[in-house]
């Protein structure tokens, strides 16, 4: 067992047994605190949390309000406009020139509007390519590391498997017979993705079934689906949540990639990663403007969600030494989960580095 | 505990014991159960490279309404055969016989009705209860599982059976990491009884608990057997708790069953020299004292259950061994003199009265043998 706060408290207090129970009543509210309720009043009171929350939203906002502002300038942000949206010469806007807020490309299409325009397929993209993801992972591992044997061996060399392939090669070849569209890059991300998670799960999933709490279930006669997602996954939530945050990010730099080496949603959409690709294509035009803000994008939409899934570690797992514990001032509320979360994670981090 | 000969069951509209037929059948009868672990190794083709005999031909009856303690040290197969009674284990062989009918190679599906009338409660009050999960799933999931009551319905009955174990019924919400060892072992002891079942196997319910609180559970065990009517397994080391707490007592050392008795009859007159060890041990609080006086110590460590001494498991420590001892094993059974119901494993029982002074384990090979292997060995070893 592990040994939060809360065990600590509850050994000292097993020596006189009644006293106690008193005692936890005037402390304590009739209503258990949930360790997910705990982490999330333990994220509210982190600064970068909320740092890495406004990153986020402020992306967030540029997605909805994208075609808000096309309507409000008037600039599209498909069609080229060779008239307005370059200089006599021929030339490109640059940031603040003829009303383009961050300039045109050498097109003439205005560059904010194609970023705000960006903003919408990276998040879709990076979220719902992660919920597949987590999702996906999370039941194969589940299943992986519960019933083991042949089921375990299967799925566990399919997790390897994946996570070795050089999936730029297969979302190439993919593109090449289907051609690139959205669904596919999000089925591509997701296909590249779960495994990390499953093979996360699976271990948690080993581990946790050995406990004897599966043991009481099995001996109430819960069968095998109750014990994999309503006792054992309510255990996994920690690390599941974590990992989920900061698959974010490698979801997102995953679908810009794709686009920019041409193999992903494929233009005229405008996403960050056809952006980049522009630039590279115009040689002799290209503008620092045309690089700076779609990266500066993808900048702030990782750090935010890196962040993020950092402080949701944190949060989770306060018990951890943090590596810069002077960084974060943050007031401990109680008791908490999984010392694992930030092992797995690590796990995580070093594994995606690793492709 | 008492002998609750007629169950009552006045809180359930359950089907009661009184109902069923055959009153004075055993509730449980365990046949010669053999339980091993295989021991394997490789990663592609796991080849079996040994097994741990943990339960090695076990037979027993439990009757209705008795407390049937189970006793020996660490390692000795316990809690083995505790999953083998509940079929959290598929036995190796044997035969598990619960209520007339054999259960030992039942699917999952034909084992749920007797899930309901047979539940374990667990040595350790932290892990056995789920840390994610409120107090009031983690008893109501029996009647969730078995679908008796949900809803409201459900909710109130596990508020009812809070308030039997002596919690209270509005933590309902809580999580079991607000809760002291003792509260927490209230809870499984819920979590047992919301099936209202007829037997009930406490694998060593109250070891993990601080003496004051174990007495607490204790009492609350006894006064829900009178309550309920029900039937205990029960599991402990420590031979007080157990000859409180036992109607009959029987003496597990490595796998095996050495000796079965009547509570009294048992710690009365001891028959196998382990029992007599066992005994010996515990009557001494005062360890300096133990040093000096008639004590029976016991050499080493218990030997490993992958590879147990041949003949009668007990040789290497025993005091009274012969050679025979090494080479045959000593059957269970009455010995002259005993009750019908006193059993015995041993080629030579201690006679009554008689005092195992100083005694050393009589087989010096297996004494040499054992010290070669053993880091431990030469200390004594206060079983
Ligand atoms: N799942 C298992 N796999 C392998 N060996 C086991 C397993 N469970 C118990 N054993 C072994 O079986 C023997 C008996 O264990 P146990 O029944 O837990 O003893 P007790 O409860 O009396 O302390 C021990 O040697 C233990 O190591
Ligand atoms: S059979 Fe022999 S070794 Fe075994 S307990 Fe009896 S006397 Fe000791
Ligand atoms: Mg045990």
């Amino acid at each position: 067992m592990s040994l939060s706060p809360f065990d600590v408290g509850s050994a000292a207090l097993v020596a006189d047994e009644d006293q106690s129970l008193e005692a936890l009543d005037a402390g304590r509210a009739i209503e258990g605190r949930s360790p997910l309720r705990l982490a999330f009043a333990r994220l509210r009171s982190d600064r970068i949390a909320w740092l890495a929350a406004g990153m986020i939203v402020l992306m967030a906002l540029l997605a909805v309000v994208a075609p808000v502002l096309s309507a409000l300038t008037g600039h599209s942000p498909y069609n080229p406009d060779l008239v307005n949206g370059t200089d006599s010469f021929g030339q490109p806007y640059g940031p603040g020139q003829a009303g383009f807020l961050l300039g045109t490309d050498n097109v003439g299409r205005d560059i904010l509007v194609r970023v705000a325009y960006g903003a919408r397929i990276s998040l879709l993209v990076g979220v719902l390519a992660t919920l597949l993801a987590t999702v996906g992972g999370t039941i194969l591992g589940l299943v992986s590391g519960y019933y083991g044997g042949w089921i375990d061996a299967l799925l566990a060399r399919m997790m390897d498997a994946v996570l070795s392939f050089p999936y730029v090669l297969a979302a190439i070849v993919l593109a090449a017979v289907f051609g690139g569209s959205l669904p596919l890059t999000i089925g591509v991300i997701a296909f590249f993705s779960w495994a990390a998670i499953g093979r996360i799960v699976r271990g948690q999933t080993l581990s946790q079934k050995e406990k004897e709490y599966v043991e009481a279930a099995r001996s109430i006669g819960a069968g095998s689906f109750r014990i994999m997602f309503v006792d054992i996954l309510p255990n996994l939530i920690a690390p599941v949540i974590v990992l989920g945050t900061l698959l974010v990010p490698v979801a997102v730099v995953f679908e810009a990639t794709l686009d920019y080496l041409g193999v992903g949603v494929g233009p005229p959409t405008p996403t960050w990663g056809n952006m980049l690709a522009d630039d590279q294509g115009s040689a002799g035009f290209g503008a620092w403007w045309f690089w700076v803000f779609p990266s500066v994008a993808l900048l702030i939409t990782t750090l935010g969600f890196n962040l993020l899934g950092d402080s949701v570690r944190d949060a989770l797992d306060p018990r951890t030494e943090r590596l810069f514990a002077n960084r974060r001032k943050k007031v401990v509320v109680g008791g908490g989960p999984d010392a694992s979360a930030r092992a797995d994670t690590d796990r995580l981090s070093g594994g995606t580095e690793a492709r | 505990m008492s002998e609750a000969a007629t169950p009552v069951n006045p809180a359930s509209n359950e089907p009661t014991l009184a109902a069923a037929p055959a009153g004075d059948r055993p509730l449980l009868q365990l046949e010669n159960v053999v339980k091993h672990f295989p021991i394997r190794r490789g990663i592609f083709f796991k080849r079996q490279i040994g097994r741990v005999q943990a339960v090695e031909g076990v037979s027993l009856e439990v009757r209705r309404g008795e407390t049937l303690g189970l006793v020996g040290e660490t390692g000795c197969g316990k809690s083995t055969l505790a999953r083998c009674i509940t079929r959290l284990h598929p036995l190796t062989s044997g035969r598990v016989i619960f209520d007339g009918v054999d259960i030992t190679r039942l699917s999952a599906g034909q084992l749920r009705p007797y899930r309901r009338r047979m539940q374990m409660i667990f040595q350790d009050p932290f892990g056995s209860l789920n840390p994610r999960r409120r107090v009031g799933s983690i008893i109501g999931d029996p009647l969730a599982i078995h679908g008796i009551a949900d809803g409201g319905e459900r909710k109130r009955q596990v508020q009812e059976l809070m308030e039997v174990v002596g919690l209270n019924p509005e933590h309902y919400n809580r999580f079991p990491s607000e809760f002291s060892g003792g509260q927490r072992q209230r809870i499984g002891v819920a979590r047992a009884l919301a099936l209202r079942p007829s037997l009930i196997v406490c694998d060593e319910p109250v070891s993990a608990l601080d003496v004051s609180v174990q007495a607490q559970i204790i009492n609350l065990l006894e006064d829900l057997q009178g309550e309920f009517g029900l039937t205990y397994v029960f599991i402990a080391h420590d031979l007080a708790v157990v000859e409180h707490v036992s109607d009959r007592v029987a003496v597990m050392y490595l796998g095996k069953i050495v000796e079965m008795a009547d509570t009294a009859e048992l710690f009365g007159s001891p028959r196998h020299p382990y029992t007599a060890a066992l005994l010996s041990a515990s009557m001494v609080a005062d360890p300096e004292k133990a040093r000096s006086s008639h004590r029976v110590v016991l050499y080493g460590d218990v030997p490993s259950p992958i590879n147990p001494p041949s003949g009668c498991r007990f040789h290497t420590r025993c005091p009274k061994a012969q050679p025979l001892c090494s080479v045959e094993e000593p059957p269970l059974r009455v010995q002259a003199g005993d009750p019908g119901g006193h059993l015995t494993a041993c080629h030579f029982p201690v006679a009554p009265g008689e005092q195992l002074v100083g005694a050393e384990p009589a087989i010096s090979a297996a004494v040499t043998e054992f010290v070669a292997t053993s880091p431990g060995a030469g200390e004594e070893e206060t079983v």
